[in-house]
């Protein structure tokens, strides 16, 4: 294999730079005029979200047909049409950008396509109804630096979603990719590159939050024939998908950063763990990785110096405690995947017993631009002990649904309001889940809570590897408590018994209080069990399932008491404790209820106000459904 | 060079300790009992389960934030450890309790009543309620099998039938199936034990902390048979159970209670009472035979004879290599088993004797094995369906029929066995420890090959515990003869494993599937992770062999009497016929 010298890599930058510029400049430019081939704009560039989101929603089909309609008009040679990674607005997928002018398009049809070529494109005029609509001011944003939504946003770990080929390897050089390994490669000591990863305050992205030059430091010191460098890419919390967007959008910083990571620890080894339900980012990942190959970034004596390393993916079966490193190291050794007991840390004896290092995705992707602008610019960020960025998968009852990153330290308000745009039609907040299964349910008082990891877990809750759920007056706790609980007890590897049993205790409680057969004693024994399950499980998914029950019991503890004693749910979730009745005033005796009713618990005479009979109800809600009169009352 | 000691503070007392100790190891050098029940460690030997999920030896270590397993975690210098803070204490019952909500209550009529690590511990903690009684209790798959009953139900799930199955059997048949609350411990894809490669060595039953595996019983039906009048019931206690059964009546671990346990058979109602010691004595004059003749073929320079010869005592070792190494089954002598050799000299030679029609004599063997029972069951060794042993007892289902007879064994007299089959030699004593057979061999091989006598009867070389593979060369009038001795089924993969790699000069191996041979099989007491108790059966005996006036199994006179009448000579028509057995390819993949 030929060797690609740090000469080489800067001729391709300076080639592949052209085409990026006019996407990073018109990035930062602020023009509220549209660009088009009328208006004598040379070059346009059409960027069309390629995320599994957007996927879904036939972006592909956007291209497809966009390349079809610029071909019939014979300007394929002004006109250019990208597929990037995830711009993160998935509420408004699939999204289609238009460079010079940044026009963001949300919810393009593939039958879009001809319109915004020919109107916008060739004519230079927006499709006006394809632009955003601000819901405080019902008018249309045409860019997405006048949006909400991406406003208080500061996009480092996806700084290349949305805006380069994830597919092309010389759109992630012209961004000053590989530069950071170059640089370290031929010019930096592995000591340097840790300790200015040290500096940085870079933490892990995962969860747990433990200083990744530190991380690294450790599993330099030890010594043996090989020695392993894995990325974490089991993402498994509900709803959560940062981990995923950057392998789609980004899948060559990690490799860049794996790289750096193998150079400072002394390893040539490195091994993805990827589940295989990610098949985009699986792909992506194979298609960077054989790009690099091709370019001799990977492979051996890499830059001309005896740095050798080599990258091969391992595919999960979507365990969610395969994410915790040790079960996730020996689903890789083909093993049960079920953690062991630390120490031994993977640093001292890893993958196959050798020493290894373990980062989840986010992580990685900070890397390379840590490098590249320094541990000052990187630290300068956050708060004082959480530095940088973090991403969120934000998601639930939210007008903006979708993928974010902010800084340290911004407060959940802001995400929730300014970025999010607040609870959905209008309705109630009641509570934020950070962390997913392993996180807590915070409320309206925890709003002003900056967002790092000490004062998530302060506040009961932790930061998790990102996801966010918003919730509203329609959520009941205890049942979001109990989803929580359903989940962890599925997840649970079974080895030890706090989470084996203990969870699957806590669970039989909760669905009894869900069901108004709960007792006071019962939550006295959810806290005090719960407790335990934290004090003594064995991995970190152990240790930190009882939380969404211990925060809801905290912060929501009148809700629990009025599932024992009054049997109410004040969201009308429980389906157990909901009664419904017949309005005999609103009741015109038109039979439709009883007609529909599965369980024949209607009676009534035709004209006559009808009734339902309790015990045999079943709560489905078929009869409010079917009255025309609004006459079916559920308490 | 001495290790530099650390010290820590436990429960308020300061201790000093080697750095690579455990807390619970830590504890215990100043008599702070730290409860366990995953946690088992066979010290000095390859039986361990560590995996620090049972999560009960939680303590509490100054600075951390979650209490630690004191099983697994290591000592520090300056360590402030709490094993009874009462964060810890109510951690601890929790666990029981969570325990306990998922384990059948019938404790009463439970085979391991009294014997149960978990019952103990319950009442260690002072449990008198079950407050998460009425959750849903896991269903698992059970089994009864010739020899191991499977009651899952009552599994703990603390892994140890797992880590003896694949570490220290190499055998691999159990392992975690499903996850979460329906975890269990079974063979792949839930199959039964009948379906895999199980040997029945039986080990997972020897570290069962509660009920989830056993022996099968087999008592009522030996009951059965001794009150019916129409049946004459021989027993043949191996050599192995004289010096544990005394343990199950509070006896001095390594008592040998060789005349008791004569007087206790005949008391039981045993119409003869034989030993198996004879029958291992014969196995020496076949097996010596078969070992010198493939020498003497090696000698000869036949390059066809297969060496080494391997032993083929052990009936989980048989149907190891039955299963695993199909192509290497000409190596393992052809003897039957000292067991079975009895069977078979009592229902031809002893049955005419006496005039006993076979389908009324039944032949009781007494064993501190569990693959016995598989092994008596097996079409070879019977003639027109009627087994040469009948079933095969293990020494804890002996010593429940003691107590359910009303029998004060640590009072009985002693007594000898019957004649003839009851007499034996210091070599078919030695046969219950690793290393024994062997030696017996060796002290017959030597002196029949040499024509001269032995300057030294005890061939230390091959005695020991805990060194799974053993080696050592003798010298036959100039010949070096190579032995290697293995313990455990991993160790004899081992040596399989360089066999079939051609990489083996050994000229006999003696393979054992228990660790320490049959004193540590798993029919024996149980022996709860205490490495003394083996220690002191393996002293009791070599002591039995000490004491002995007849100690080479050549010079057993009723085996000389048996050829004379009976056989002719070793390896001759009719001691092939009754007493070798021959081998056959049972892999499963």
């Amino acid at each position: 294999m030929k060797t690609l010298y740090i000469e080489d890599l800067e001729k391709i930058r300076k080639s592949a730079q052209a085409a990026l510029l006019l996407r990073e400049q018109s990035d930062s430019d602020n023009s509220d005029e549209s660009c088009g081939l009328a208006c004598g704009t040379p070059h346009l560039q059409l960027l069309c979200c390629g995320g599994t989101g957007c996927k879904a929603s036939n972006s592909h089909k956007i291209v497809e047909n966009l390349q079809k309609v610029i071909e019939d008009n014979g300007i394929a040679d002004k006109v250019e049409v990208v597929t990037t990674g995830c711009f993160g607005f998935c509420e408004k997928g699939p999204i289609v950008k238009v460079i010079p002018d940044n026009t963001f398009y949300t919810q393009v049809t593939p039958e879009d396509a001809e319109e915004i070529v020919k109107s916008h494109i060739i004519g230079g005029k927006r499709v006006e109804r394809l632009l955003y609509v601000d819901p405080k001011t019902d008018k249309h944003v045409s860019d997405s630096k006048h949006m909400d939504f991406y406003r208080k946003q500061l996009r480092i770990a996806l700084r290349n979603c949305g805006l380069i080929d994830p597919e092309n390897i010389e759109d992630y050089i012209a961004r000053d990719g590989y530069m950071a390994l170059a640089n370290a490669l031929t010019k930096q000591t592995p000591e340097e590159v840790i300790d200015i990863m040290k500096k940085s305050g870079l933490r892990g992205r995962g969860g747990a939050g433990f200083p990744t030059g530190m991380k690294w430091g450790f599993a330099r010191t030890y010594q043996a024939e090989k020695k392993y460098v894995v990325c974490n890419a089991d993402e498994g919390d509900p709803g959560a998908f940062m981990d995923r967007s950057i392998m789609e959008g980004d899948p060559h910083s990690v490799i860049e950063a794996m790289m750096i990571c193998g150079y400072c620890i002394g390893s040539n080894n490195g091994l993805i763990y990827i589940r295989a339900e990610y098949p985009l980012a699986v792909h992506r990942l194979r298609v960077a990785i054989k790009q690099a190959r091709e370019l001799g970034l990977l492979g051996s004596n890499i830059f001309g110096t005896d740095f050798s390393f080599d990258i091969e993916i391992r595919y999960g079966a979507g365990a969610f405690v395969c994410g915790e490193e040790t079960a996730l190291i020996h689903s890789m050794e083909g093993k049960r995947g079920e953690p062991t007991l630390k120490p031994p840390f993977p640093a001292e004896s890893g993958y196959m017993g050798y020493p290894t290092n373990v980062n989840n995705v986010e992580t990685l992707a900070n890397v390379p631009i840590i490098l590249t602008k320094g541990a000052d610019w990187f630290s300068s960020i956050g708060t004082e002990k959480s530095k940088g960025t973090k991403v969120f998968a934000l998601a639930g009852k939210i007008n903006n649904v979708g993928l974010i990153e902010v800084p340290m330290g911004t407060t959940l308000r802001e995400i929730i309001y300014d970025i999010g745009g607040g609870v959905k039609n209008g309705k109630k907040f009641k509570a934020v889940q950070t962390g997913g299964p392993s996180g807590g349910l915070l409320t309206e008082k925890h709003l002003d809570t900056p967002i790092d990891y000490e004062s998530l877990t302060a506040a009961g809750s932790m930061m998790g590897s990102g996801g966010m759920i918003v919730m509203d007056e329609d959520d009941c706790m205890v049942s979001v408590a109990k989803f929580y609980l359903e989940f962890t007890c599925e997840e649970s590897c079974g080895k030890c018994t706090p989470c084996r049993i203990g969870n699957k205790r806590l669970l039989e409680i909760l669905t009894r209080i869900t069901e108004g057969k709960g007792t006071m004693e019962d939550l006295e024994t959810l806290k005090s069990l719960g407790e335990t399950i934290k004090d003594t499980a064995l991995c970190g998914l152990g240790q930190t399932s009882p939380n969404p029950v211990l925060s809801s019991l905290n912060n929501f503890y009148d809700e629990y008491v009025e599932h024992v004693k009054k049997h109410i749910c004040r969201a009308g979730q429980c389906k157990a404790l909901l009664t419904y009745t017949i309005s005999p005033e609103k009741c015109k005796g038109c039979g439709a209820c009883k007609k529909n009713c599965p369980s024949d618990a209607i009676m009534g005479d035709v004209r006559k106000p009808h009734v339902i009979n309790p015990y045999k109800c079943i709560r489905c809600g078929m009869c409010k459904s079917r009255c025309k009169f609004d006459a079916i009352q559920v308490f | 060079m001495e290790e530099k000691k650390i010290q820590l503070t436990i429960d308020r007392h300061v201790v000093e300790v080697n750095p690579d100790m455990t807390l619970l190891e830590a504890a215990k050098t100043i008599g702070i009992e730290i409860p366990t029940l995953c946690h088992i460690d066979l010290k000095g030997t390859c039986v361990q389960n560590k995996p620090a999920s049972c999560r009960l030896c939680v303590v509490e270590v100054e600075g951390r934030r979650n209490l630690a397993p004191a099983c697994a975690t290591k000592c520090t210098p300056g360590m402030v450890v709490y094993t009874n803070s009462a964060r810890v204490i109510r951690a601890r019952k929790t666990i029981a309790e969570l325990i306990l909500s998922d384990h059948p209550n019938d404790c009463l009529t439970c085979p391991k009543c009294s014997n149960c690590e978990l019952q103990r511990l319950v009442m260690r903690l002072n449990i008198r309620e079950m407050p998460f009684n009425g959750g849903e209790q896991s269903v698992r798959k059970n089994e009864l099998t010739v020899a191991i009953k499977r009651n899952m139900d009552k599994c703990i799930y603390c892994r140890r039938c797992e880590s003896i199955c694949n570490n220290v059997q190499s055998v691999g048949v159990l392992g975690a199936v499903r996850r979460g609350f329906n975890t269990t411990i079974a063979p792949t894809f839930d199959k039964m034990f009948t379906d895999t490669n199980c040997t029945y060595c039986g080990q997972c039953v020897a570290v069962c902390p509660v009920g989830a595996l056993t022996e099968r019983d087999y008592t009522d039906q030996l009951m059965r048979d001794i009150t019916d009048p129409d049946k004459v019931v021989v027993a043949q206690p191996a050599p192995a159970i004289r010096y544990a059964l005394g343990e199950e009546f509070g006896m001095e671990p390594g008592t040998v209670v060789t005349g008791k346990l004569a007087t206790a058979l005949r008391d039981l109602g045993f119409d003869y009472v034989f030993d198996t010691d004879f029958g291992a004595d014969l196995t020496i004059m076949e097996e010596g035979a078969e070992i010198l003749s493939r020498l003497q073929r090696h000698l000869d320079g036949d390059k066809t004879v297969k060496l080494p010869i391997m032993t083929s005592c052990c009936p989980a070792w048989v149907n190891f290599y039955e299963h695993e190494f199909p192509d290497l089954l000409d190596y393992p002598s052809s003897a039957k088993s000292p067991g079975q050799m009895f069977g078979a000299i009592a229902k031809t030679y002893w049955a005419e004797k006496m005039g006993i029609p076979r389908e009324k004599l039944v032949v009781v063997s007494i064993m501190p094995c569990l693959a016995k029972k598989f092994e008596c069951a097996r079409d070879e060794f019977k003639v027109d369906g009627n087994p040469d042993v009948d079933y095969s007892i293990s020494t804890r289902e002996l010593a429940r029929l003691i107590k359910r007879a009303n029998i004060r064994f640590e009072q009985l007299p002693d007594s000898d066995f019957d004649s003839p089959l009851g007499e034996s030699t210091g070599a078919g004593a030695i046969f219950a420890a690793s290393g024994g057979v062997m030696e017996a061999a060796l002290r017959t091989v030597y002196e029949v090959h040499t024509g001269k006598t032995l300057p030294h009867i005890n061939f230390e070389q091959v005695r020991g515990l805990e060194e799974g593979i053993r080696e050592a060369t003798i010298d036959l009038n100039g010949f070096e003869l190579k032995v290697c001795v293995a313990h455990t089924l991993s160790n004899a993969r081992k040596i399989m494993d360089r066999l079939r790699a051609g990489k083996l000069d050994y000229h006999v191996v003696e393979v054992m599937a228990c660790p320490g041979g049959c004193i540590g099989g798993a029919g024996q007491p149980y022996h709860h992770g205490n490495i003394e108790i083996l220690k002191a059966r393996q002293r009791a005996v070599y002591q039995e062999d000490e004491g002995k006036k007849l100690r080479k199994s050549h010079e057993n006179p009723d085996i000389q009497k048996l050829y004379a009448e009976f056989l002719g000579k070793p390896m001759s028509e009719k001691a092939h016929h009754l007493l070798h057995t021959s081998y056959h390819d049972k892999s499963i993949h």
